[in-house]
């Protein structure tokens, strides 16, 4: 196969061939993975290739429309019945809600730390299309000009779902808390624990590591995110821990927790644009550049401030506030 | 058909591969995910077989680095795995023509394993490497499929006397 000897006027062997544009992959992959210089490229090629995820979307949408057809007004009575006997009960809890943010702001305010504001939450469609085998992405209708950022939060209704990783333009690509390229930095919500939640690939699970075998975790602790990292907003649900393992081999627990977002249910997601969290020190920065803001008070904050990081933690990396 | 020899074959294997990447990112539910077999890989490989100067390392490369942008992976990681199973397929498609139909299925079982421990590999290296087994189950079902996908397509071969 290999022609080294009789340099030929012809077509370049399979072999050749090969090592060429395997060198080309290799060097795509430096490119896109390292650097990021390939965004604009990509973003190109995702808008040619459109019109083939519109057409794999074509079967779950017209399966969903017979399905709708077949229950016909029955479904739709009885779902607009139990909105009807839920939404009280949501304004209920909401009117606490907001005079327990009230009052904890005024607290945050005398302590001197970071008040929080009200985040701006939209409703984004998914495209129906599956991610590669053993990753977990989602395809969003919504790209830059909506306003999208890489490493947005994804939610719904009851949790944490994912965050943004690649903006396009017509649609963005999220990866779930699942996928196996994810961390997310987490704590219990019981006692304040501090730990990191990996994806593993598996649709279901997430895995806590590094934590030692003292830690104070049980199963079915609820994990929320922690707001370390900057990523994420403090406070929503992640994860329910299902299943302690303590191997005495091991220097860590082996700890897995089932995610709470509905995952697999691809309909609707809301992306959150969460508020900056306003520290007294860089509140003081913002007021020596701009007019003066009245809650900036010269109280130095016990906790360094908070530095946003890269939104994708490496795996690999054992951050810094994992153990206890 | 009033398309010429050459327009012919280029649409059917350009529409093959296309059902091929609508397959791929075709959604399922979540747990079969892991039985989805590889359909571009197997495309590719009738295509290398049969056609081993028409269809090659080059095309591989380009419906891999499609398969990465439908994906979303990282642009290069498909393309070098598809590319490996057109260097291999046409580098042996005499014996693979030879081989009965069971023995071809053995071979796409592992130049299909080949394929997912190169981009496993990979993705290992980017640091987002799944931490099950299940990895080589498409591989499996891409064998089991084979027999199946190989009549289809020589049909459509023949079909649309394509050479």
């Amino acid at each position: 196969m290999l022609l080294i000897s009789g340099w030929q006027i012809r077509a370049p062997s399979n072999l050749t061939r090969f090592v060429l544009l395997a060198l080309l992959s290799v060097s795509l992959m430096l490119l896109d993975a390292r650097g990021h210089h390939l965004q604009k490229i990509r973003a190109g090629l995702t808008v040619i290739f459109r019109p083939i995820q519109v057409i794999a979307a074509i079967p779950v949408r017209v399966g969903a429309a017979v399905i709708d057809f077949i229950h016909g007004d029955e479904t739709l009575r009885a779902e607009a019945e139990r909105l009807r006997s839920e939404q009280p009960i949501l304004l209920a809890r909401l009117q606490k809600f907001e005079a327990i943010e009230a009052e904890n702001a005024h607290l945050r305010q005398l302590l001197g730390t970071s008040a929080l504001v009200a985040e701006r939450a939209v409703v984004a469609e998914l495209l129906e299309v599956a991610s590669e085998p053993f990753r977990r992405t989602v395809v969003i209708a919504k790209g830059e000009k909506d306003g999208l950022y890489l490493g947005q939060p994804v939610i719904d209704a009851y949790g944490i779902r994912g965050q943004v990783s690649e903006v396009g333009v017509l649609q963005s690509t999220a990866i779930l808390i699942t996928d196996p390229g994810h961390a997310i930095p987490v704590q219990v919500n019981r006692n304040g624990l501090r730990a990191i939640a990996f994806g593993t690939g598996a649709p279901d699970t997430v895995s806590i590591r590094y934590l030692t075998a003292s830690s104070d975790i049980k199963p079915d602790d609820l994990l929320v995110s922690s707001g370390i990292g900057g990523g994420f907003p403090f406070g929503y649900p992640v994860a329910k821990v299902k299943k302690i393992v303590n191997d005495p081999n091991e220097s860590f627990l082996d700890i897995t927790a089932t995610p709470v977002a509905q995952l697999s249910h691809n309909r609707e997601v809301l992306l959150i644009w969460p508020a900056k969290s306003v520290l007294p020190a860089e509140a003081k920065k913002t007021a020596e550049i701009k007019k003066p803001v009245p809650q900036s008070k010269p109280v130095e904050p016990k906790k360094p401030a908070v530095v946003p990081r890269p939104a994708v933690v490496e795996p690999a990396k054992p951050a810094e506030s994992t153990t206890p | 058909m009033s398309l010429g020899h050459n327009a012919r074959r280029r649409l059917i294997i350009a529409a093959s591969f296309l059902v091929a990447l609508v397959l791929s990112i075709l959604p399922w539910p979540v747990w079969t995910e892991q039985f989805r077999p590889d359909w571009v890989a197997l495309v590719l490989i009738y295509w290398c077989m049969a056609l081993p100067t028409r269809v090659g390392v080059g095309t591989a490369w380009s419906v891999g680095l499609m398969l990465d942008v439908l994906y979303g992976s990282m642009l290069g990681e498909n393309a070098l795995a598809k590319s490996l199973i057109a260097f291999l397929t046409v580098r042996f498609h005499l014996q693979l023509r030879m081989f009965p139909r069971w023995q071809q299925a053995v071979v796409v079982l592992l130049l299909v394993a080949a394929n997912n421990l190169l981009m496993l590999w990979i993705k290992n290296l980017a640091g987002q490497a799944p931490s099950t087994w299940s990895y080589l189950t498409p591989s499996i079902v891409s064998m089991l499929l084979w027999p199946w996908l190989f009549v289809i397509l020589r049909d459509i071969r023949r079909h649309g006397n394509v050479s």
